[in-house]
């Protein structure tokens, strides 16, 4: 990959906030665009070596799966659970609308 | 000035009844009342919860009980460690009223070993930084010179232990953020290995990064603090079930024909000069002490901030999806006619500070269609290579030796690029990617030209090998009193 493909231009940006759930203010694209391309150029510099055959390393430890014995534990009470909740009603939590009428 | 005990000699003056753990707190609020005004270590002070503890502590001295080996130990939590007690804020607002409805294993740990929980502290936003000024509510001051950062992410622990506010703190390390502030704050600072300590209750940031770990004023006593919070935890899948050592015995039994590594590349020409100097008498006092010191060249190190911010934001993309405004953290306020998803993105660009939405968008950008490949997958290559490079270094050598940073505490607002502030890390963010164990001492003072500020030594020793790290770092602190400066200057 060469330099200016690393570098990330105004539309690239307005589409990785898109894709982050971001929304940005359109007077800081242009920053976001110079910094993240200075951090993407400098991380370029993994291009230099070379790791063909290398496994990918995701995780320091050699992990394996644990299963617990299917005990049931006593869960945490539905308040505790409601009590940081945006907005609730009864014992659920309440969002805007996400189907329209008659849809579905 | 007055300090609030190390974690040791509290312990002891307690337990023998030369004081009361009652005693204990009401000296460590007051002395928090005092500097941290104008230090600005602390979002929240448990004063009456702490009172309460510490007399229900003193009945059970009284009663010939041992409450536990950290009894009457005030100690200061960074607040991205879930604490049933008041809030976990993680410094964002998107968590400005977050209750977490449970204790982190860590926490959990420390009440059951006596410790009073005296307040939470101050870190930049979800532990991104190195400088803890990427706050909601505004910086925390280093207590050597108050226009200063205290380094980050974890500057509120690392101040408030230095200030002598509490005995010791913890703070979490995915990079550097245990290390790098105890450095810029003349104290200790240790990065367990990563699986030493559980994750659970700690807020996700880099999930194969993070590391809880502890403050201290001394070794003896980040050996104390981390014998009480290691060990396998059944809720974190993801730390190991290895034998927990009795970090703090045999502390003062100096390692026998220690071999010290000192890589070439942590004593580069760029760093302040003063820093350099300090590490160079360091290697000295171990010379003197009958360690063999050789150099080794570690180049694969010199790809670590490159691979540390393809991982790093990557992993914090994805953990910091969770905040979405529906289920706890800030919502917007909602306009007619308005999706789903816009209170989605809203919520998050309302809740989430400058540098947050930076590294969401590098870590979404890097793991996106078209890039993985390029970005992602090759900086889990090289942080193979990386660990491999380390794990032939520790074949030849025990212990690894240099700085923590390469420059002393800057000053706050000093007008850093992002890219200028990433590269503060660059002494610790290999230990985060190899996930072995690393820990900063004071090592003396380097000259700002306005007064004298802490030099860190960073000591990094194999995986598990959290006992042979501190005993070398004893053996420092055995030869030199570099750990017993105070700043005399901080306010109170």
């Amino acid at each position: 990959m060469n330099e200016r493909e690393m570098e990330l231009g105004p539309d690239q940006i307005r589409h990785v906030a898109k894709l982050s759930r971001l929304e940005l203010d359109p007077g800081k694209v242009s920053e976001y665009s110079r910094q993240l391309g200075l951090i993407l150029k400098h991380i370029a510099k993994l291009n230099e070596l070379d790791v063909d055959g290398v496994e990918p390393m995701a995780h320091p430890l050699p992990l394996t799966n644990r299963l617990a014995d299917d005990i049931p534990s006593a869960p945490m009470p539905v308040e505790d659970l409601l009590m940081n909740a945006p907005e609730v009603e009864g014992a659920y939590l309440a969002v805007p609308k996400v189907l329209d009428e008659g849809g579905a | 000035m007055n300090q609030v005990p190390g974690c040791r000699q509290v312990r002891d003056e307690v337990m023998s009844g030369r004081t009361t753990c009652a005693h204990v707190a009401k000296n460590a609020i007051d002395i928090i009342r005092t500097v941290d005004e104008s230090l600005g270590c602390y979002h929240e002070v448990f004063d009456t919860e702490v009172l309460e503890t510490a007399e229900a502590l003193d009945r059970q001295v009284a009663d010939g009980k041992d409450p536990g080996p950290l009894c009457g130990v005030p100690i200061a939590i960074k607040d991205n460690i879930a604490t049933r007690s008041g809030r976990t804020t993680c410094s964002s607002r998107m968590l400005q009223e977050y209750r977490s409805p449970y204790d982190a294993t860590v926490i959990r740990r420390l009440k059951d070993a006596g410790a009073l929980l005296v307040g939470k502290t101050n870190c930049d936003e979800f532990a991104m930084g190195s400088s803890t000024e990427h706050c909601a509510w505004g910086p925390t001051r280093n207590p050597w010179d108050t226009d200063r950062v205290p380094g980050g992410s974890s500057g509120g622990s690392a101040a408030a232990v230095a200030a002598g506010t509490c005995s010791g703190a913890l703070g979490s390390d995915t990079g550097g953020s245990i290390r790098q502030p105890a450095s810029f704050c003349g104290c200790v600072g240790l990065k367990p290995t990563y699986g030493r300590v559980s994750r659970f209750g700690l807020v996700a940031f880099g999930s194969s990064l993070d590391q809880v770990g502890p403050f201290a004023r001394n070794t003896e006593d980040a050996a104390m603090l981390l014998e009480v919070i290691s060990g396998y935890d059944p809720n974190d899948s993801t730390s190991a079930d290895v034998v927990v050592d009795p970090f703090s015995e045999n502390l003062d039994r100096p390692i026998e024909n220690l071999r010290i590594g000192v890589p070439v590349q942590m004593m580069s020409d760029r760093n302040d000069p003063g820093v350099n100097a300090r590490i160079e008498e360091a290697i000295d006092v171990y010379r003197s002490m009958g360690a063999t010191i050789t150099s080794v060249d570690l180049p694969l190190t010199d790809y670590g901030i490159s691979t540390y911010y393809v991982i790093a934001p990557a992993e914090a993309s994805s953990n910091l999806a969770r905040y979405d405004g529906i289920r706890y953290g800030h919502r917007c306020t909602q306009q007619p006619g308005e999706t789903l998803e816009d209170l989605y993105s809203r919520s998050r660009s309302e809740g989430f500070g400058d540098e947050v939405q930076r590294r969401i968008m590098l870590g979404t950008y890097v793991l996106s269609s078209g890039y993985y490949d390029a970005y992602y997958k090759r900086a889990l290559q090289v942080r193979r290579l990386i660990k491999e490079e380390f794990d032939r270094a520790f074949n030849e050598c025990d212990i690894l030796l240099g700085p923590t940073s390469p420059m002393p505490a800057f000053g706050i607002g000093d007008d850093m690029d992002p890219l200028q502030m990433y590269l503060c890390d660059v002494y610790t963010v290999n230990t985060n990617i190899s996930g072995h164990c690393g820990i900063s001492l004071q090592a003396g003072f380097t000259d700002s030209g306005n007064g004298l500020l802490p030099v860190g030594l960073h000591l990094q020793a194999p995986p598990f090998q959290e006992h042979r790290l501190l005993r070398a770092a004893r053996m420092f602190e055995s030869a030199t009193a570099h750990h017993e400066a105070v700043p005399e200057n901080s306010p109170g």
